[in-house]
């Protein structure tokens, strides 16, 4: 059913409440387009999400930092100049893979916190959901039985944002603080910097999500314009609701950053503000984590919950070879699996056994295996068309 | 200033220098009056049927254009099928397709007017014309992809109330002002060297309209020895200014991708890669368009000869070769560089969802060109057109190959998506051949499409010598 999805409630009567049987499931042979935000299954070989087992976690603790290109990165300088990030406040998360299951409840959260605009089953079918936060979900392992990999992805806030540099407005920029801005009154909307975003946060309104029904989205002028007072109610009045034609992505929920900014100004009264500590606070998809796995705070201040984490052991950024210094950082997921259940050897293998000791002597061979893991596996490829048949 | 030897009857000739004798460059003995009279009859003629013909189907497909273009800025980028990993497809495919179209007219009036090729002379100026309507074509996407049409205007560095300039470090707005400057430039050179042939239709028509508005173009032009002496120098000084644009251009279009840090783009091989490219397209689109043309006027081809093609085939062969090594390297260096993501990207290229765009670009770039090497196919025109329909499809490809394919398939596998062109993205396309033909048939119908007195100075009757005979 368009708009609304399928609804299986019928079948559950006040006569069988809890179990139905004479139900029977067949093959129709008709196809239906699934509306879905990623169609990839594995990470490639590519390293984004990091894990191991206990016992390697022992043998090396910082092994999370030396996975993939990660140990062969030559001394890295910047061709382009930077703003000085003289705050003394320096915004940073960490994103701990250990505790996160994939529950969503962070992606609900910002969309409720930063007026991330409903578009529809048709614009998630072509890959047009606006999701600031995303679930990035990899298998590894067997194919059949394999193992999820739930990976929490937002703006990396890089201090080196390969976002700034090439638009041409100047509508993104950066803070003193570390933040990874967005101007939208300035954003024309030529999405180079979505194009340029390694991690493909960035999100283009390529429709006016916000003052248009979904179902109207191609009918241009003709159209409903405006918004139902009752969806007016439920946006955030702290938050900017975006138009057509610009971009938007995660702001590091700035509008609880410079309430509580604003809010030190009143405790400090006429004393220098800058001996006063900004309170706690968090942003909206840590508050939503119901396993705090996401940590923000101030990574300047050494004694921060967030400033430990990112320089503890299982800490890594992803694609740090790029040079951009993301703000973000992952703790590597640990496990710990009895050895007598089946497939126990496979658990904490998503990155694939260490090529540890022999690195030094042997560089050529271990280049070759990662080489080889960047290609897809013929496994993958012919699900992949497959499913791009049923589409 | 003409070439000396073709003025001697070859009887004159010693063996030696019967053996280095260039071929005339107009046939049949033409006259300077019969120039004159044949260009400007094209121009002075009865609005042929043929002209109509052909001029309503593209303005048809001119207001298929124009009607997408509203519909696009009333309603949203998203009517085209640009998603979220791929923000750019065919919109600066087409813009990088068109400009690069837009590159032979002026290598052929600058650079080779520069080095004293004297056959540019007969087929410049519709070169030069089909550069610039290219030129208007590819503009319309850069302008038009935008989210926001009506703040466009942010990108030129005007002084405004928020205080923001613009951001000179991105490739972006190098591009704005690479692209203006480029047409602008053009323009200035392509109107300059109209001018003598604009007085001349001024003196020879005869409505009061005609007179008017050819006598407003030629600026007063009396063909008086200061004036030519000016005009000399100005047109020396355009081509001059044009020469290093030709290059510039495209090597900062290339820069949009080459400065990314996205694999399959972040490559020092691009600017040339992108020249050579836009060279190759570029000649292939002024033979597909001039040998038709000429076919219609068939005296022509006493002005745009076989050897002409056989030259313009000769640059598109070698072209051809210059972008089919760029492939290779590529490839070459995605191996060796040994970065899974660079390697993984190349794999995708040829063997990922888009293969087929990636073969068939290594097909028409690469292959089918090399057919050029036989002088048969060179000089025989209904061969030279077809297999230039190669180079013009295939520098298609090769803008999309770089462009959407790179772009569904980057750094993130949870990112990655396919690409499906809608039929906005479609009859956009279709529509802007309907502007640039419906340009160019306006342009043949009203100016003269060959440089009258140009190809005049190059007759054996230009040369005062007459091929050094008067010792």
């Amino acid at each position: 059913m368009e708009g609304v999805g399928f609804n299986a409630y019928p079948l559950r009567t006040t006569a069988a409440l809890r179990f139905r049987d004479g139900v029977a499931i067949r093959i129709t042979g008709d196809t239906y387009p699934l509306a879905r935000t990623q169609e990839a299954r594995s990470m490639h070989g590519r390293d984004l999400f990091r894990e191991g087992t206990l016992e390697r976690y022992e043998d090396d603790p910082k092994f999370a930092g030396k996975m993939g290109m990660d140990g062969h990165i030559p001394p890295n300088i910047s061709l382009y100049t930077h703003p000085e990030l003289t705050s003394k406040e320096q915004w940073g998360m960490a994103v701990d893979l250990n505790t996160c299951m994939g529950c969503n409840a962070c992606v609900v959260a910002c969309q409720a916190e930063n007026n991330v605009p409903v578009v529809g089953k048709e614009q998630v079918r072509k890959n047009r959901d606006m999701a600031w936060i995303r679930i990035d979900r990899y298998f590894a392992g067997e194919p059949e039985d394999p193992e999820m990999l739930a990976q929490p992805v937002m703006c990396q806030h890089c201090e080196n944002a390969p976002c700034e540099t090439v638009c041409p407005v100047n509508a993104t920029v950066h803070s003193e603080d570390g933040l990874n801005l967005m101007a939208y009154n300035r954003c024309i909307g030529t999405r180079y910097c979505a194009n340029n975003c390694p991690w493909k946060v960035r999100r283009f309104n390529y429709f006016d999500y916000n003052a248009r029904p979904t179902t109207e989205l191609y009918w241009g002028p003709l159209a409903k314009k405006g918004m139902a007072d009752s969806l007016k109610m439920s946006k955030n009045p702290n938050v900017t609701v975006r138009m057509r034609g610009v971009m938007e992505k995660c702001t590091f929920c700035i509008q609880r950053i410079e309430e509580a900014k604003i809010s030190r100004l009143v405790e400090a009264g006429p004393t220098d503000k800058n001996k006063v500590p900004v309170r706690e606070f968090k942003v909206a998809c840590q508050q939503a984590c119901p396993s705090d796995s996401l940590v923000f705070g101030n990574i300047n201040d050494p004694e921060s919950r967030v400033a430990r984490l990112r320089n503890g052991d299982r800490g890594y950024v992803m694609l740090k070879y790029l040079n951009t210094a993301p703000r973000v950082t992952y703790l590597a997921r640990i496990k710990n699996p009895n050895p007598k259940i089946p497939g126990a050897d496979q658990v904490g293998q998503a990155n694939g056994a260490p090529h540890g000791a022999g690195h030094g002597e042997e560089p050529a061979e271990a280049h070759g295996a990662e080489a080889a893991q960047g290609r897809p596996a013929g496994h993958d490829e012919k699900t992949h068309s497959a499913e791009e048949v049923h589409h | 200033m003409a070439d000396a030897s073709a003025a001697r009857p070859s009887a004159d000739l010693t063996p030696d220098e019967q053996a280095v004798i260039r071929p005339p460059l107009v046939l049949n003995q033409r006259k300077m009056g019969w120039i004159a009279n044949y260009v400007s009859s094209i121009v002075e003629d009865k609005t042929p049927v043929w002209w109509w013909a052909c001029l309503v189907p593209c303005l048809l497909l001119t207001g298929v254009l124009g009607f997408c273009i509203v519909y696009l800025i009333s309603t949203g980028v998203g009517v085209w099928g640009n998603n979220h990993p791929v923000g750019w497809a065919w919109d600066i495919t087409n813009f990088v397709f068109w400009i690069g179209i837009g590159h032979a007219g002026t290598l052929i009036s600058a650079i080779l007017f520069l080095t004293r090729q004297k056959w540019r002379t007969s087929i410049n100026r519709a070169a030069e014309a089909m550069t610039l309507f290219a030129v208007i074509c590819a503009a319309i996407y850069p302008g038009l992809h935008v989210g926001r049409v009506w703040m466009a205007w942010f990108l030129a560095p005007v002084p405004n109330a928020n205080g923001i300039w613009q951001n000179f470090r991105s490739p972006l707005l190098w591009d704005v002002f690479a692209v203006s400057t480029y047409f602008t430039v053009s323009v200035l050179f392509w109107y300059t060297g109209l001018i003598p042939d604009l007085a001349t239709l001024r003196d020879r028509a005869k409505t009061k309209i005609k007179k008017f508005f050819y006598g407003t173009l030629a600026l007063g032009w009396r063909g008086g020895n200061r004036q030519w002496r000016h005009y000399e120098m100005a047109y020396l000084l355009l081509a001059g200014l044009s020469t290093p644009l030709v290059l510039s251009v495209h090597s900062v279009v290339s820069f949009d991708f080459a400065t990314s840090v996205i694999p399959g783009w972040h490559t020092t091989i691009f600017p040339p890669y992108f020249v050579a490219g836009a060279i190759f397209g570029g000649f292939a689109m002024v033979l597909t368009i001039m040998i038709p043309a000429c076919a219609i006027y068939k005296p022509l081809h006493d002005l745009v000869t076989v050897s002409h093609v056989d030259k313009m085939c000769k640059v598109i062969v070698f072209t051809g070769s210059i972008v089919g090594y760029a492939y290779i390297m590529e490839l070459f260096m995605a191996w060796y560089s040994a970065n899974p993501f660079e390697k993984a990207a190349f794999w995708y290229r040829a063997f990922g969802p888009f293969w087929w765009a990636y073969w068939s670009m290594m097909f028409c770039n690469v292959i089918a060109p090399q057919i050029f090497w036989f002088k048969y196919f060179r000089t025989h025109l209904v061969w030279v057109w077809i297999i230039c329909q190669f180079p013009n499809m295939g520098m298609w490809y090769e803008r999309f190959v770089i462009i959407a394919t790179t772009l569904s398939r980057d750094f993130t596998p949870s990112a990655w998506a396919q690409f499906h062109p809608t039929w906005v993205d479609i009859w956009m396309f279709i529509g802007t051949f309907g502007l640039f033909f419906t340009l160019f048939l306006i342009f043949i119908r009203f100016l003269p499409m060959i440089c009258m007195f140009e190809v005049k100075a190059v007759l054996p009757e230009a040369d005062p010598h007459h091929g050094e005979n008067h010792g």
